[in-house]
């Protein structure tokens, strides 16, 4: 019986293949019923719920159009405003913060005794990130007793920042936390440069290449392809920047939903779960996922330009 | 003896390259100096905030936390009970947190390794109809941002009745996840592939092989999917706040804001209890990195390689 199923699902193949195949198709089983339970179902869903006015309260979801898309650019306020704060946020820390990773990699990757552990070191905020470090940075910001003000004050700064408290120091102060874990994204550069051959270092230096001229001609070029993966990476987390800003919001003076972090998927946030307007928050994650799409396949379309890809038949799997 | 004049007078002979060694090295000691102070320094900026959080964390009852100057090293105080009292006060203990945040990352590293070595074995050793185009499938799937399924995967569960219960965080993950699959995929099929071939012979069946020879030796890539599954879940913040509803089913980081909350509203300063939380909270993630620290840069890197 199974043998008469098995030769009219596979005509082509022999018995042997088709045991295989069959075996193949039972191991690859958690995968069929995920990529269908918890991927082709919920972008159904998300699809159609754009297009609805869905409270949870209030079952059923309603039908109306594109009057989501249509509130977004009309009477949400804070449409405009949050997709403002993440770009303000994603213009003052991507950048900075990969010169900033690539400069300590680069001391890192010298050859000199405990830099193992100077590594280490680094590393730590990256491995204890999370809930615990913005509670953390929370603490040390504090606009009156906090250590960081204390020593500002103690160094002069008259009237030092009020960090989370304060409308133009609120985003700095996310940055200043995302700067203490740069040693993660060194960590990456530290692997990238560890595989460049030192061969092209010893040809250049024969040829009587100085550090400048190495570091133009040769680290950057050999560490293009890790650059661009830091890059994409940090593109797409800064389109979603969400824990921090909900926590450091919510403890700041202006309350949980502070307008001053208000980063967009906070805005989701807001207003799928806290307004309940499911259909709407809906509609504002496919305008957050379409926008960081549009970002990133031009930034990997242009990459043929600045990133360079050793041409060797190993390693590319 | 003959040696060592024989080295004096190559010595002599060279004199002008040994000066020029001795510039060099003068050079390359200004340079580690250099190199040395530059990352001592940062080092000690870097450490800081988490010295502070030790020290803050270890205060009595009652003794000031903010202090002028910034107490930055524990000196003088070590209140280790505070541990001990944030896991078992009467006002907010964590105890239960934290062991719902364990049993969520028993479950999910469980799912993890189960869901995707089988799917990844059966895209790296066994051939089928379909299979280039499903791979492809893999891939494009893991390129997807998460945020096109914050609120899809809400409105899917709370369909499905799952809303405060723990299953839509830790069911999704029994049903394989791309870049693992990817990066399993990729360590599974650097084996050499006589190993399936002669187990076949030997009358083993694909589960027997997949068991008893594969398994085993992915165990270098199972400790890195172990170790990247109990960083996602232990953090995990997003999830436990949309999905769970109720106080006793909170997780760690969940129940952390919370604590910091309910001791705020209590008046007395507690700052050195959530300090000490906060720290507690992320003692299992660095125990884990660097017990398998070397284990997990091997893993990394022969799964970048190979394949």
């Amino acid at each position: 019986m199974t043998n008469l199923v098995q030769r009219f699902i596979f005509p082509k193949l022999s018995g042997l293949q088709r045991r295989e195949a069959i075996s193949a198709y039972l191991f690859l089983m958690p995968w069929f019923i995920g990529f269908l339970m918890f991927l082709v179902v919920p972008i159904g869903m998300a699809v159609y719920s754009a297009f609805t006015r869905w409270v949870l309260i209030s079952p059923p979801p309603v039908w109306i159009g594109i009057a989501n898309f249509r509130e977004m650019f009309t009477t949400d306020k804070y449409f405009t405003w949050s997709l403002g704060i993440t770009l303000k946020y994603m213009a003052m820390t991507l950048i900075p913060l990969m010169i900033i990773g690539l400069s300590l990699s680069l001391l890192l990757n010298q050859k000199l005794r405990g830099m193992n552990f100077l590594r280490t070191v680094f590393y730590v905020p990256a491995v204890v990130s999370g809930v615990a470090v913005t509670i953390l940075w929370i603490s040390l910001l504090d606009p009156q007793m906090g250590a960081v003000n204390t020593v500002l004050r103690e160094l002069g700064v008259q009237n030092p920042p009020r960090w989370i408290n304060s409308p133009d120091w609120a985003l700095p102060s996310l940055a200043l936390m995302s700067l203490w874990g740069v040693g993660g994204g060194a960590i990456i550069y530290l692997a990238g440069l560890q595989n460049i051959p030192p061969h092209l270092y010893e040809a250049a230096e024969i040829d009587g290449a100085n550090s400048w001229q190495k570091f133009w001609k040769i680290t950057i070029p050999m560490l293009s392809p890790t650059i661009f993966f830091v890059l994409i990476t940090g593109l797409i987390g800064s389109f979603q920047v969400f824990t921090p800003a909900y926590i450091m919001g919510g403890t700041s003076r202006f309350g949980a939903g502070s307008k001053y972090m208000r980063f967009y998927l906070l805005h989701v946030y807001i207003k799928g779960f806290q307004e309940g307007r499911l259909g709407y928050a809906s509609a504002l994650a496919w305008i957050l996922t379409i926008l960081s799409a549009i970002v990133v396949i031009i930034v990997y379309n242009s990459s043929e330009r600045y990133v360079y890809y050793e041409k060797s038949g190993e390693g590319q799997g | 003896m003959a040696a060592i004049k024989a080295l004096s007078s190559t010595g002599r002979a060279s004199s002008k390259r040994i000066r020029f060694f001795k510039r060099v090295s003068v050079r390359r000691f200004i340079h580690s100096f250099v190199v040395y102070a530059v990352l001592i320094g940062l080092g000690i900026i870097v450490m800081m905030p988490l010295s502070w959080m030790l020290t803050a964390a270890l205060r009595g009852r009652g003794e000031p936390v903010f202090t002028i100057p910034v107490s930055w090293f524990p000196t003088n105080s070590f209140h280790f009970e505070n541990f001990w009292i944030i896991l078992t006060n009467d006002a907010y203990p964590l105890w239960r947190p934290l062991m719902n945040t364990v049993l969520l990352v028993v479950l999910n590293i469980t799912g993890v390794v189960l869901s995707n070595t089988l799917v990844a074995y059966a895209f790296a050793r066994l051939n089928f109809p379909g299979k280039d185009a499903m791979f492809r499938l893999v891939i494009l799937t893991m390129l997807m941002p998460g945020v096109v399924l914050f609120i899809p995967s809400f409105l899917l569960f709370h369909t499905l009745g799952w809303y405060n219960t723990y299953l839509p965080l830790f069911v999704p993950s029994f049903f394989g996840a791309p870049f693992y699959i990817f990066i399993t995929r990729q360590y599974m099929r650097s084996f050499p592939k006589d190993l399936d071939d002669a187990a076949l012979i030997d009358g083993a069946t694909r589960l027997d092989i997949y068991r008893r020879i594969i398994l085993p030796l992915s165990l270098p890539v199972i400790i890195v999917m172990t170790v990247f599954t109990f960083g996602d879940v232990w953090n995990d913040f997003t999830g436990p706040l949309i999905y769970l509803n109720d106080a006793s089913k909170f997780t760690l980081a969940i129940a952390l804001t919370y604590f910091r909350k309910s001791t705020f509203a209590s008046g007395v300063s507690t700052t050195n209890l959530v300090m000490a939380a906060a720290l507690l909270s992320t003692i299992p993630m660095l125990i884990l990195y660097f017990s398998l620290q070397n284990k997990l840069i091997g893993g990394i890197s022969n799964v970048g390689l190979k394949g």
